[in-house]
């Protein structure tokens, strides 16, 4: 066979029994064992599995980039034909350069902060033989082919002084810039927007078939993956666990860890829907099982003879595998955890709203007397035990809204906002005690949220003190009250934030917010730093939390499936405004505003189905120069008239109440396409 | 200058002055503050009255202090250093030829140092875990904590006294060209290129090995570019720019260490005649060198923050808000 056969008949990526050590204090941990898939050309390949199960090592391995106390301990890793572990330096240059291209998950690390988008991007055509201005032309070339509306002014910019959707953008087309065999993406969404999530994907998803390249997809977000891939592999503790085509195996698992990831994703319906199940415990460290099937402990199809022998990949239907015993059982598999309670929140003429939020708005002044309307007249109120759901994209004044309602930060004079029935001043300074007590948080990412020199008994028991002002021994008594509450042990009490998961973290975080009985608990985006496993434990003890003590949420998510999934009104707002505020079903089924429509449609499904895309042209114009008229004007794909351009809709309200800020009449307004729930694989209650 | 970087310059060098304004404050009011009777202080008891009162008016002593400080930074900024009473001549020359002199020790601490200290660093980075980062480490860590003192006089006795390497001296000829200059630096350099060497090396190292393990480094490796190129262009220019900061603020610190050296090896540097100017009691001699030291730190602090922003810039798209 000639090198060029070689090139164009052997798979883009062959993996043969590969397994990955790391070394740690003498130690080999065995992180990936005995691995084996393959990529066709062309194919879009997703990996799936919780964090720490081996994914990124499988990116790294076959680049040869592992770090340097990791190594390929046996088999093949084989990238357009050739063995990656027997390329000799150079030859593995022109691998690098040519044959493979990778995409990190932060956009934002993967760029060199001190040189220019150009220099970077006219580095990879150098390598290829362009000489200087050529290399910057084709880089320029490329950037448009990323479908970067203005390259000339990206390539002479910083990393920095792009959006995270921008530089994702680069560094994908830095990526395809060598035009390569296979295109890894490890993670490539995860920080990002769900419009932005969705454009990304939607960009790979053209491109892939504009360049012909293979891909391999690596992430832990399964709609995604369901979105992209034609085929998924399901690693676990460093196993391909469970492999097949993606419609195929998110339909019909065959393997439990492949059904209980599925369950535990909010998925179509609403609150009071199914519940989530999670899967209960951790993976093993490496190298900890080495006796029988390694998803043994967290089984709930578990034999004895799942403990003795390990399973081998059973061949389970076309191009399908599972390494389980009983994977003709799945579908019998219990539901592991308890459903939680589900709350009904306290509504009618008697009952007094918890907040009520009177025309606030937020203006900042910037230098050169500038000013940035943040919030501009938001009204809405929240019901005690109700949780309401606030979307929109980054930029839209959702962490602004949520600021001001704690008071870290002041709306301007004439807003007004309201706790059970009393006004309270605007910053939290200013606030009595116990309207400090009445609204806490729970932030997105619990690290920076812990100080980590305090050990959690430190960290739930100032907040006992300092909010409750509960002291002395009933102090104690009180701490491991919450800790019960939030499913921690008094094991974890003198542990410090480094020595827990993020899961448990963010169980502190949520001890913390609960520890002076609050009233509202403003949510900001408390799941997305998690896996899918931890995050359906996290939002079934919101949902518990929220039933025993009547307390209210404002759920700041992009994550639509969480966000239906736990809310009974849904806020969705653009630029600073509300444009549309009603029950959850109402919002999500339509009529809803043209801008909810593009935005639901942008939201991959796990079942791999999406609908028509609504593309929003465009950038989301400054706030410092909103657009006249309805401030959506200059992307609505739904604008019909002059009127759109010089008047602003008012706020169009059914006897649902349900409000929509459009021009446009009810009936005409779009309405979501119905979401298929795929019933195979939810649990029974 | 309209550029964003040209307002963080004005901006950082009314900053300088102001701080020098304060050094030179503070500096006045230590020499007003410590003797009660300056004259007498410098005279001692068996001097004569006449002549205790004829060094006060000198010295300015009979006159308010205010007025004093401002006839004093009066002559200063036009030059005027003021009267050495122990040479009885200007301070200017004498603080002049100083200041030049250390400059030349600095120069040659740090021409040695920083590319010792940096490729040490570097090294040591690239190697992170193996027997010569080890090595490197724990040599570096340990080198840090000897005094001046302790090391000058061991390289005295070696270089100078047994192997003869090396002049005693570090005074050369006068007419002396730039290379026996030079010869006559090192060994007064070595002390504190020991210290330095230490702090540079790890701040060089600790910056290496972060942006080695970063992903825009992962990235530069998978666009197949040569090592050299990955390690110049991507690694390194990240990993140095804590270590300018570094290197900058250690000025300060071989300023500090070069009283002690200059005083061993009688260097006739700025630490060497502030040194003798206390114990001379030459207050205008005294209050020129502190100053001088103050000014020369600041100006070095103020280089290493140019360099700094100049090679981030992220810093530099800061300063523009
Ligand atoms: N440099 C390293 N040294 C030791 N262990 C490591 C190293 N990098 C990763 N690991 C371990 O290897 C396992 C797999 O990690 P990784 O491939 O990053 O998983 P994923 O990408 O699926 O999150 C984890 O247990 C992780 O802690
Ligand atoms: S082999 Fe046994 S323990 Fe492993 S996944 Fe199947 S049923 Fe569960
Ligand atoms: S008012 Fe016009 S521009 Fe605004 S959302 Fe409705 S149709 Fe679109
Ligand atoms: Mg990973």
């Amino acid at each position: 066979m000639s090198m060029t056969d070689t090139k164009t008949h052997s798979p883009a990526l062959e993996l043969e029994d590969l397994s990955v050590a790391y070394t740690v204090r003498g130690r080999d941990l065995p992180v990936l064992s005995n691995v084996s898939l393959t990529i066709q050309r062309g194919e879009a390949y997703g990996l799936v599995g919780e964090s720490g199960s081996g994914k990124s090592t499988v990116a790294l391995a076959l680049q040869r980039v592992l770090p340097s106390n990791g190594r390929i301990s046996s088999g093949h890793a084989r990238v357009a034909g050739k063995d990656v572990a027997e390329l000799g330096a150079t030859e593995l240059r022109r691998m690098r350069a040519k044959d493979v291209a990778m995409v990190f998950q932060d956009p934002g690390k993967a760029l060199n902060p001190s040189l220019t988008v150009g220099r970077q991007m006219a580095e990879v055509f150098e390598i290829l033989g362009s000489s200087g201005s050529e290399a910057k032309r084709r880089g320029e070339e490329m950037l448009g082919r990323v479908r970067i509306s203005d390259p000339a002014r990206v390539m002479a910019s910083f990393p920095h002084q792009l959006s995270g959707g921008m530089q994702q953008r680069v560094v994908i087309a830095m990526a395809l810039a060598k035009d390569p065999a296979l295109l890894i993406l490890d993670e490539p969404t995860t920080g990002l927007d769900a419009t932005i999530e969705a454009e990304v994907l939607d960009l790979v998803d053209t491109l892939r078939q504009e360049f012909g390249a293979a891909v391999l997809f690596i992430s832990h977000n399964l709609a995604a993956v369901a979105s992209l891939c034609n085929r998924v592999g399901v690693l676990y503790a460093g196993k391909l666990v469970e492999e097949g085509p993606a419609r195929e195996l998110f339909n019909d698992p065959r393997h439990p860890y492949t059904a209980g990831l599925l369950r535990c994703l909010p998925r179509a319906g609403f609150k009071g829907g199914a519940a989530l199940d999670n899967i209960p415990g951790f993976p093993p460290p490496p190298g900890s099982i080495t006796q029988g099937c390694v998803f043994a402990p967290r089984c709930g199809l578990v034999q004895e003879r799942c403990r003795v022998d390990e399973p081998p990949l059973y061949d389970v239907g076309t191009g399908r595998g599972s390494r389980c015993h009983f994977h003709d059982k799945v579908d019998d598999l219990p539901r592991m955890s308890e459903a939680p309670p589900v709350n009904t929140p306290e509504r009618g003429p008697n009952v007094e709203p918890v907040l009520k939020l009177k025309h606030l708005s937020k203006t900042y002044e910037l230098p050169g007397n500038r000013k940035v309307q943040a919030l501009r007249d938001v009204t809405l109120t929240l019901d005690p035990g109700e949780t309401l759901g606030l979307v929109g994209e980054s930029g839209s004044g959702k962490s602004t809204l949520a600021n001001l309602v704690l008071g870290l930060a002041e709306h301007d004079d004439g807003g007004r906002i309201s706790i059970d029935g009393t006004e309270v001043p605007a910053s939290v300074h200013q606030r009595p005690r116990e309207a400090i007590k009445a609204i806490q948080i729970i932030f997105q990412n619990p690290d920076s949220a812990l100080n980590r020199a305090h050990t959690v008994k430190h960290l739930i028991g100032r907040a006992v003190e300092k909010l409750a002002g509960i002291v002395g021994s009933e102090r104690e008594s009180r701490i491991r009250q919450l800790l019960e509450a939030v499913r921690l042990t008094p094991r974890q009490l003198p542990a410090k934030p480094r020595q827990l998961s993020g899961g448990m973290k963010q169980r502190v975080a949520v001890a913390r917010a609960f520890a002076a009985d609050p009233r509202v608990i403003v949510c900001d985006e408390p799941t997305s730093a998690l896996d899918v496993s931890v995050q359906s434990a996290i939002l079934n003890l919101l949902s518990e939390l929220q039933a025993e003590r009547q307390v209210s949420y404002i759920l700041i998510s992009h994550d639509l499936g969480v966000v239906r999934h736990l809310s009974d009104r849904i806020a969705v707002m653009y630029l600073g405004r509300l444009m549309e505020i009603g029950p959850a079903r109402s919002v999500i089924e339509g009529p809803h505003h043209p801008y909810t429509e593009a935005l639901l449609s942008a939201a991959p499904t796990v079942t791999g189905e999406r609908g028509e895309r609504i593309r929003l042209e465009g950038q989301i114009p400054s706030p410092i120069d909103p657009p006249t008229g309805c401030v959506f004007n200059t992307r609505c794909p739904r604008k019909f008239a002059k009127i759109c351009e010089t008047e602003e809709p008012p706020f169009a309200l059914d006897d649902e109440g349900h409000a929509i800020r459009c021009h446009l009449p009810r009936e005409k307004l779009g309405r979501g396409r119905r979401m298929e729930g795929v019933d195979v694989v939810e649990a029974g209650a | 200058m309209g550029s964003p970087f040209g307002r963080f310059l004005l901006r950082r060098l009314g900053l300088s002055l102001l701080t020098l304004w304060l050094v030179s404050v503070v500096v006045f009011l230590g020499a007003q503050v410590l003797p009660g009777d300056p004259g007498r202080a410098v005279l001692g008891p068996l001097a004569d009255a006449r002549a205790v009162a004829a060094l006060n008016k000198e010295l300015g002593a009979d006159r308010p202090p205010v007025e004093v400080y401002f006839s004093w930074v009066g002559g200063m900024l036009q030059g005027d250093l003021g009267q050495s009473y122990a040479y009885r001549a200007p301070v200017a020359p004498f603080v002049g030829d100083a200041l030049l002199k250390s400059l030349k020790l600095v120069g040659v601490i740090f021409l040695i140092v920083v590319p010792l200290g940096v490729g040490a660093g570097v090294i040591a980075a690239l190697n992170a875990g193996k027997p010569i980062d080890r090595i490197l480490s724990v040599t570096s860590l340990s080198l840090t904590v000897i005094p001046e003192f302790v090391s000058a006089i061991a390289l005295i006795l070696v270089f100078a006294v047994i192997l003869r390497w090396l002049p005693l001296s570090a005074s050369w000829p006068t007419g002396a060209g730039p290379l026996t200059q030079l010869q006559h630096l090192i060994l007064p350099a070595l002390p504190l290129v020991i210290v330095l060497f230490g702090y540079i090396a790890r701040m060089a190292r600790a910056g290496t090995i972060e942006a080695l393990s970063s992903d825009y480094t992962r990235t530069a490796i998978l666009k197949g570019l040569p090592w050299r190129t990955v390690l110049t262009r991507h690694v390194l220019r990240n990993a140095l720019v804590p270590t300018i900061t570094v290197i900058a603020a250690q000025t300060g610190y071989a300023l500090g260490g070069l009283v002690v050296v200059e005083t061993l090896f009688r260097y006739q540097g700025i630490g060497n005649l502030v040194l003798s100017a206390a114990k001379a009691k030459d207050f205008a001699m005294l209050q020129a060198g502190i100053l001088t030291i103050g000014a020369f730190f600041i100006v070095a602090t103020l280089i290493a923050d140019c360099i700094t922003v100049m090679l981030n810039p992220r810093l530099r798209a800061e300063l523009g808000r």
